[in-house]
């Protein structure tokens, strides 16, 4: 097992230049997430419309590379995506990790990260993110109400 | 000091990592433990099992008298008496039990306690909340431009009202070296008492509480070469007799009836139910150990270590390094790779046999100060070596040409 199967380019470059970074302007429901062990930050603006289809999210944060580059890369996943489908695509991801059977077909650019299923004490900085993400849809599909 | 033969003393050192030479740097979190300390263990268990203070028979008797000869050590090893030393689980519940006994005694609406904000949680903690319930004030010191506190700026916010100080003898973000000594003729002269957190500095350096006129010191077993989930607490002999216990049961009364009690004198009446003995009996082995090793010896071979190391690192372009310019007294450094987040230095120091903590360091509000959310800390110790520093010097070197590359 090596570094570079972990750090691989696609990994750093969502790092780098991460993709729907900052704040929605009007979103459904922010979700703010502390990894208390690490010193991890995360918070998750999410849209989702009255079809139940995320139209959009954006993150800012302090974080390592696998975390920061995790959120940029599931983002650009799930959007456009339904809310059930959004899950599949977060369950598939910790499957992944888990280095459980894991429907690949819809992860994209997520699957780079396979690597960090082999460094267990980093596992958890690459789900901040899907678990932030959880909580917010969680909360939108209990509230009914959007905010 | 041959450290070439103290590592040999480590039995986990001989282990190999990842398949490279162990480098372990991170003794700031945890020390590894010498073969004596396992073998005290491992003897109490075969030979003298029994509870404490209590069975009549003889091998009651020999447990007993090894829990105290290990209370005796630990007394030593700081110039303390037997009857200052309180066995609690570590640090960290000797200053909740500082704060929930002497806190809650002492202070009160018009009083404060005077802390740092470069405090590890566990001594920031126990006092912002004790002083919450009993409407104190928390008062903070200014650090210096180093991060350090120094003596003066303790003396600008001390006054009449102040019945604690608080602090950390050595800093385990910065490794920086707090006189305690000049700080608690301070307190004395407000009528202040000062609570010291040792657990950085207690199993580094030479320890005499009562020449640096200390009024209590928490330390760990574990960061000493003990075993884990045992501590002690020290306090002034007069001081702990005036302390209300905090926990209640078994071993620390006197006469009970069902409607009131009285108590053991000190430190028996804060050692409530049966104690961690085996732990007690390891970090007395510990603390002669240490002291057989000698802790000037120990200081001036890791303070070396850790000169060595921060020379090197600053000398690899692209590479912080936290702290001082100049000589550092303490085993600790810390740094960043430009662009490269701390744990992802830490991941890749760890393929190459290196161990080192990276992280907040359980002291959020110092981090913040220091405009780094996330550091990386090597922490040298007596069994560290020459090679050790090699090993991570020529680490961060690879790591860093490595996100050099992956990172264009």
């Amino acid at each position: 097992m090596s570094l570079d199967d972990v750090y691989r380019e696609v990994v750093m470059d969502h790092y780098q230049n991460p993709r729907h970074h900052g704040h929605l302007e009007h979103p459904t429901l922010t979700v703010g997430l502390h990894n208390p062990s690490c010193g991890d930050e995360l918070h998750l603006d999410v849209l989702v419309d009255e079809d139940g289809i995320v139209r959009d999210a954006a993150f800012e944060g302090q974080g390592c590379s696998i975390s920061m580059a995790a959120a940029s890369m599931f983002i650009d996943r799930v959007r456009g995506k339904k809310l059930e489908e959004a899950r599949r695509i977060a369950e598939s991801f910790k499957d992944l990790l888990r280095r459980r059977e894991a429907d690949r077909s819809l992860l994209g650019d997520l699957e780079a990260l396979e690597g960090v299923s082999r460094f267990p004490a980093r596992v958890k900085c690459a789900t901040l993110v899907m678990n932030a993400f959880e909580q917010a849809i969680d909360r939108i599909e209990e509230g009914g109400d959007h905010k | 000091m041959n450290p070439v033969a103290l590592r040999s003393e480590f039995p986990l050192l001989r282990r190999y990592e990842n398949g490279k030479r162990l480098c372990y740097v991170d003794s700031a979190a945890t020390s590894q433990k010498p073969q004596v300390v396992l073998d005290a263990v491992r003897r109490y268990y075969v030979e003298d099992n029994a509870n404490v203070h209590r069975g009549v028979y003889d091998l009651a008797a020999r447990a007993t008298q090894d829990y105290e000869d290990a209370r005796a050590e630990v007394a030593g090893l700081v110039h303390a008496e037997p009857e200052e030393i309180v066995f609690t689980r570590g640090t960290t519940e000797s200053l909740n039990l500082l704060a929930l006994s002497y806190g809650g005694q002492a202070l009160g609406p018009g009083t404060n306690v005077v802390t740092s904000p470069a405090e590890h949680h566990s001594n920031l903690l126990p006092w912002q909340q004790v002083a919450l319930r009993r409407g104190a004030e928390l008062r903070f010191v200014e650090l210096d431009e180093a991060g350090q506190v120094t003596p003066d700026a303790v003396a600008a916010v001390v006054d009449g009202g102040t019945r604690v100080v608080a602090l950390a003898h050595v800093s385990n973000v910065m490794g920086t070296v707090t006189d305690v000594g000049a700080i608690a003729a301070i307190a004395h002269r407000a009528g202040a008492i000062l609570a010291v957190d040792g657990a950085q500095s207690v199993p580094h350096m030479p320890m005499d509480v009562r020449q640096l006129g200390i009024d209590f010191l928490a330390f760990s077993g574990h960061k000493m070469c003990g075993p884990t989930g045992i501590g002690a607490l020290y306090g002034r002999r007069e001081l702990l007799a005036g302390m209300s216990p905090v926990y209640y049961g078994g071993e620390m009364i006197e006469e009970v009836t069902l409607t009131s009690a009285t108590f053991k004198e000190a430190p028996w009446r804060f050692e409530g139910g049966t104690p961690n003995i085996a732990g007690a009996v390891g970090m007395g082995a510990a603390a002669r150990f240490l002291q057989e090793v000698g802790l000037s010896e120990i200081h001036r071979h890791e303070t070396e270590l850790a000169n060595a190391a921060a020379d090197g690192l600053r000398r690899i372009e692209g590479v912080t390094v936290y702290g001082p310019e100049g000589h550092r007294e303490s085993g600790v450094v810390t740094f960043n790779i430009d662009g490269v987040h701390a744990h992802d230095v830490a991941t890749a120091l760890d393929q190459h046999g290196v161990c080192v903590r990276a992280g907040h360091h359980c002291c959020q509000p110092l981090m913040r100060r220091l405009g780094a959310a996330s550091t990386a800390r090597a922490s040298f110790y007596l069994y560290n070596d020459a090679e050790d520093v090699r090993q991570l010097l020529a680490a961060v070197q690879a790591t860093k040409e490595f996100f050099r590359r992956v990172a264009g």
